[in-house]
């Protein structure tokens, strides 16, 4: 550190170092990235060669005939992942709003706190505690919403006869109970980039806090949120072992009754990996590629929502 | 700037989770390099550590086995991960272990795909699969092919159908529903099971057999046989499949099966023994071993083999594989009931020394 400045403009010997290192780091992500695209890619020849097209449209998924149709998987991916959104949103965006507008900082500690917590559960231990614990109690509770709503159309399909435990909606819930913490902690940080005059403008106007929020904080942060809730999406259709372990296994099931047994793409390639063939194992790898692509893009489009609403936000400060 | 880390945090998670599930996938093939390059020095003769893998039907044998081997022969290590039948073959063929365990066969054209070369099957036990079921007021149940596949199929859905009344004179059954439990996960005991019902129920049995059959979707899935003994356990009027061991272990009530001479046999480690006896067994030692023939024999019995290379590269490691497969079917076979299965019959443990005798260790 003693030596003198050197003001030559050339870079140091440890400025070239970082400078490699560090595109050396970024480049191998993305090598690795594609190497799983590429060599997946190559792998799911034999079942699109048997298959063809069929493999995207049909609903049968039928490892002792060879036929393969991933569809039913497709469906039961979007479902509980729609169903998570549904439970999650709402709650993720009230506790988010509580905890930046009305929560003192003495409870908002506490309440961050124990959500990040749950964030970082493992989601084995969502799975299994689905199964052992929640399962059984839920039918009962599935069943007498079933009751309750037998009879109107629309309502009794979707909340169907002989509800089960292990069902869509019970993924759904587990879903729901792994991506709040995500949304949450998303949804609070847009929301703090309101600015604060935006909101005094809102009271000096004599709004009350509800009108203030609706008025200012929204508004500004729907953007932002709309991106915080589809990387929740992204987590719960990628969400593999809780998964696999609630939903029940239905095999080629497309159904919009939420308490009947499903599958998901990758509930179904953890629980059938172990035992298949070639042409299984083909019929697997190229489900996974279709979730890999799939979450990608919602990964994409949805931190590209997030960048470009906080460049508003921090331009309109 | 806190929202940008939390994002790309957030993505960071989600792009390596993806990346766990795809890496999984190619694991098998990944592993291959490692496996066989650390499979080249040269061990001392004598001493050698071998590794095994598959089939979880025989993993509580192979446990009492390894214990009971190494105790007699201090200087090997052997260690079997399980992992199922799949994976055992797939490990063997690129040569991730020395030796492999599987309930199901290579097919012809995945047997040229054995870097290793020429290998041996060696049936190791056989074991009962029962059908566990969870009937208030019914502690005895005996049913016949056609009903179990007429059951499984939710052709039939309360338990005093005509059809099991008529396996079942004089009982008094219930009108409770039929909960039908099945694997959630790819199985050998579901290819064992559906396969006897394939071969003994006919044209009854729609759903042909495999590691995972199309199951109708009112039916109910369970991890492992626990998993499904869980749910028969929990359920009233549930019906599933579950092997032996499991079922005994968790406390079910099982039926016993209509056999191929007629007899309603209940499941123990004798009758599935019993099923041993009168196989046709091919010159590679590969048999079906569901509905054999037999007074005595339980028909859903499941064989499951240990396979070795005949020339194996590395020689001591040869050697120890030799010496552990010779315990397997000789004293190991002593170990077998007090695990609830059965040993093989004196004819098929014959045909299996033979077998052993050609590894070149």
């Amino acid at each position: 550190m003693a030596d003198k400045l050197d003001l030559s403009g050339k870079p140091s010997a440890a400025d070239r170092t970082f400078h490699g290192l560090a595109i050396g780091a970024a480049a191998f992500v993305l090598i690795v990235l594609a190497m799983i695209a590429i060599e997946m890619s190559g792998r799911m020849g034999p079942v699109l060669d048997k298959m063809g097209f069929d493999y995207f449209t049909s609903t049968r998924w039928s490892p002792a005939e060879g036929l393969f149709g991933a569809l039913p998987f497709v469906w039961g991916t979007i479902y509980t992942a729609i169903i998570a959104l549904v439970l999650a949103v709402p709650v993720s965006l009230f506790v988010a709003l509580f905890v930046t507008q009305v929560a003192t900082p003495t409870w908002r500690k506490p309440i961050v706190y124990v959500l990040d917590l749950l964030a970082v559960v493992p989601s084995v231990v969502y799975g299994l505690w689905g199964v052992l614990v929640l399962a059984q109690p839920l039918q009962k509770v599935f069943l007498r919403i079933h009751e309750a709503v037998d009879g109107i159309p629309g309502l009794q399909s979707i909340f169907g006869a002989s509800p089960q435990g292990r069902s869509f909606m019970t993924a759904g819930v587990i879903l729901a109970i792994m991506i709040t913490p995500i949304i949450t902690s998303l949804a609070r940080e847009v929301i703090e980039t309101t600015p604060q005059s935006d909101k005094e403008a809102a009271f000096a106007l004599g709004a009350t806090r509800w009108e203030m929020i609706r008025a200012s904080v929204l508004p500004h942060s729907k953007g932002g949120l709309v991106g915080a809730v589809m990387l929740g999406l992204g987590r719960a259709m990628g969400e593999t072992i809780a998964a696999a372990l609630v939903i029940g296994a239905s095999i080629g099931q497309i159904t919009i009754n939420a308490f009947a047994p499903g599958n998901s793409m990758p509930a179904v390639i953890a629980n059938e990996w172990g035992e298949a063939d070639e042409l299984h194992k083909s019929a697997m790898v190229a489900l996974a590629l279709m979730l890999f692509a799939i979450t990608i893009a919602v990964n994409l489009v949805s931190s590209a929502i997030v960048q470009r609403s906080l460049r508003r936000s921090r331009g309109a400060l | 700037m806190k929202i940008w880390t939390a994002s790309i945090l957030s993505i960071g998670l989600l792009a390596s989770c993806g990346k766990k599930k795809e890496e999984g996938g190619g694991g098998g093939s990944a592993g291959a390099g490692t496996g066989s390059a650390s499979g080249a020095g040269p061990a001392p003769s004598g001493k050698a550590t071998i590794n095994g893998s598959g089939s979880t039907f025989q993993k509580a044998f192979q446990e009492v086995a390894i214990e009971g081997f190494t105790k007699a022969h201090g200087d090997v290590t052997i260690n079997y991960s399980g992992g199922g039948s799949g994976k055992g073959r797939q490990d063997f063929a690129d040569m991730v272990t020395d030796y492999g365990c599987t309930d199901g066969l290579y097919k012809d054209e995945e047997k040229a795909k054995l870097k290793g070369g020429e290998f041996v099957y060696v049936p190791i036990l056989l074991g009962a699969i029962t059908v566990s079921y969870n009937v208030p007021g019914v502690d005895k149940l005996q049913l016949s092919a056609e009903t179990i596949a007429k059951i499984f199929q939710r052709d039939i859905k309360k338990w005093n159908d005509p059809a099991i009344a008529k396996d079942n004179p004089g009982a008094k059954l219930p009108a409770t529903d039929i909960v039908v439990a099945h694997r959630s996960d790819g199985s050998g005991t579901t290819q064992q099971f559906t396969l006897y019902l394939e071969k003994a129920a006919g044209a009854a049995w729609k759903l042909k057999s495999g590691s995972t059959v199309e199951w109708p979707a009112d039916t109910q899935a369970g991890n492992g046989n626990s998993g499904v003994a869980q749910i028969v356990k929990s359920t009233a009027g549930a019906i599933g499949y579950v092997d032996l061991p499991d079922a005994k272990a968790s406390g079910v009530k099982y039926a016993s099966i209509k056999n191929a001479a007629g007899k309603y046999v209940e499941p123990t480690a004798q009758s599935a023994q019993a099923a041993g006896e009168g196989l046709e067994v091919k010159d590679d030692l590969t048999f079906v071993s569901v509905n054999a023939p037999g007074d005595a024999t339980y028909p859903i019995t499941a064989p499951t083999w240990c396979m070795a290379y005949t020339k194996p590269a590395d020689k001591a490691k040869g050697a120890a594989v030799k010496a552990y497969f010779q315990f397997m079917i000789t004293d190991g076979q002593k170990l077998i009931p007090e695990i609830d299965f059965a040993p093989l019959s004196k004819t098929l443990q014959d045909k299996a020394i033979a077998q052993v005798a050609k590894i070149q260790g």
